[in-house]
């Protein structure tokens, strides 16, 4: 298994944000992490990244704890997008790359950022500055630093919140797109129902810390008896069954 | 160290000045001011004062090392704050580039913060009041030193506030150095503390530095012990930096701040 997590759990005090998760990703494949706001999903990301410390469990990556890997080398594997997380603002579209693609490492930084800016269509406002772009064009832009290193697993934090469906369109087209090119596991935080039926191969479902169900999106949507993701996600999360 | 990504991090702050012209003016107005004011009241002094009669620039010299001390302090604090208020904490903590690295990219960065806002003040001081902190000659570098590494152990301190406390402790790092700014006798002779702060005063680097700094340019004797025992406590006070630092870092991961850190 290429991501293995074991036992996982993060304490805040007495506050269990994430309590004893255990799943796998399969390498290249999509899983989606759904739950309401404030069942785990953001910090389960967080440990993943290394910017928490679990409380107790592990996070293996091709069979070796994340631990054993030295910082910089596992942060190279990886990247990370969200709209919440954003490039500094008085810095140009350009400038952002560039510092974030010389923090990778990268070789051949000139032309991955003309590769990653012509498919993502941001290459018209190169030299504005971050802070003064739409939603939208953030979001590409943010997204386009996220796969700068060509990271072979990406984690997406509601990638289209706040976006408009044209705009939430062109991006999940744009994932499916790249994924289909290349080689990349993604775990996908979302609250989007009809996104992560069209991005993911299985899905993860939180509630207060722990996974209540997991499988493919037909699999959950026929156990439990509903016509589609979002039916299934509302009768998971509101049901007062113990899991 | 991988000095390629020293050298992105410091070009990340480099493009920051460099998109701004309020920020460089910012960057320099502050110095300027503080050498006219303090050149006008070092001016009265030498008039009217025995202690500082006939060694023009003795205060003024001080006021430009204690600002470069305030500077290196506020720059290394102004970088972190810059990743804090536009909300880039977490894409700079996930990027492949380890703490050491981040504390060398904002040690390096400082000095070119600093000199920004104070060459052009000192170079100022020089026709407007006839000082120049050359005068110093060759210990003026060793003194620079001791003043750098102090002013970034204590952003290095303040920075670890940051880490553990969030953006509420920024208002100490503005706050940092005027609390120990009366301990590090800028302008007056250790001998003016009562006893017992003068022990506590002699265990910073800046009596040492501004006793040394009066030295020369009152008694033209320069005492190179004193200035290596102003280096030294300054090393060490910087490496009680870093290692506070890594410690709040490690608190800050176990505490989960640092994905949430923003304005």
């Amino acid at each position: 298994m290429f991501i293995e997590i074991k036992q996982l759990t993060k304490a805040y005090n007495k506050y269990l944000a994430v309590n004893k998760i255990d799943f796998q990703i399969e390498k290249n494949k999509t899983v989606g992490l759904l739950g309401p706001n404030g069942c785990g999903k953001t910090t389960t990301i967080g440990m993943i990244l290394g910017l928490v410390t679990p409380s107790s469990g592990e996070i293996f990556l091709d069979n070796k704890n994340i631990n054993s890997f030295p910082r910089d080398q596992i942060l190279n594997r990886f990247n990370f997008a969200s709209p919440y997380v954003e490039l500094p603002k008085k810095l140009t579209v350009i400038q952002n790359l560039e510092i974030y693609g010389r923090l990778y490492g990268l070789n051949n930084l000139n032309q991955r950022i003309n590769d990653i800016s012509s498919d993502l269509d941001i290459k018209n406002f190169f030299y504005r500055k971050t802070g003064e772009l739409s939603s939208g064009q953030k979001n590409r832009v943010s997204l386009a630093k996220s796969l700068i290193n060509q990271p072979e697993i990406l984690l997406l934090d509601e990638p289209t919140a706040s976006l408009d469906p044209d705009i939430g369109d062109f991006v999940r087209s744009y994932i499916q797109e790249y994924k289909s090119k290349n080689k990349v596991t993604i775990l996908l935080a979302s609250h989007n129902m009809s996104e992560v039926e069209r991005l993911c191969d299985s899905v993860i479902m939180m509630r207060s810390g722990k996974i209540i169900d997991k499988g493919t999106c037909k699999d959950l949507i026929k156990k439990h008896g509903r016509n589609n993701l979002e039916e299934t996600f509302l009768k998971l999360v509101r049901s007062k069954d113990e899991f | 160290m991988n000095f390629r990504k020293i050298y992105a991090l410091g070009l990340r702050h480099l493009y920051l000045i460099m998109n701004s012209f309020p920020r460089v003016l910012d960057l320099i107005y502050w110095p300027t001011v503080q050498i006219f004011l303090w050149g006008f009241i070092s001016k009265f002094f030498t008039l009217n004062s025995e202690y500082y009669s006939n060694t023009v620039g003795v205060i003024l010299t001080a006021a430009i090392l204690y600002d470069f001390l305030f500077r290196a302090s506020i720059s290394f604090n102004m970088m972190f704050l810059e990743e804090i208020w536009s909300r880039n904490f977490t894409n700079l903590f996930i990027a492949p580039i380890r703490i050491r690295e981040i504390i060398a990219a904002l040690t390096l960065t400082a000095i070119l913060r600093t000199l920004i806002g104070l060459v052009p003040a000192v170079l100022i001081a020089i026709p407007l009041f006839g000082v120049s902190v050359l005068s110093l000659g060759i210990p003026l570098i060793f003194l620079l030193l001791a003043l750098y590494l102090f002013g970034i152990t204590l952003g290095l301190l303040v920075t670890s506030g940051l880490l553990r406390y969030g953006p509420s402790f920024e208002n100490i790092a503005w706050a940092s150095l005027f609390f120990l700014a009366p301990l590090g006798c800028i302008y007056y002779p250790i001998e003016i503390l009562p006893e017992t702060l003068q022990i506590i005063a002699k265990g910073l680097p800046l009596v040492h530095i501004f006793e040394e700094m009066r030295s020369i340019l009152m008694n033209n004797v320069v005492n190179y012990a004193n200035i290596l025992k102003s280096i030294s406590i300054s090393g060490i006070y910087f490496v009680l930096g870093v290692i506070v630092f890594y410690i709040s870092y490690f608190g800050a991961k176990k505490r989960g701040t640092l994905i949430n850190m923003g304005e």
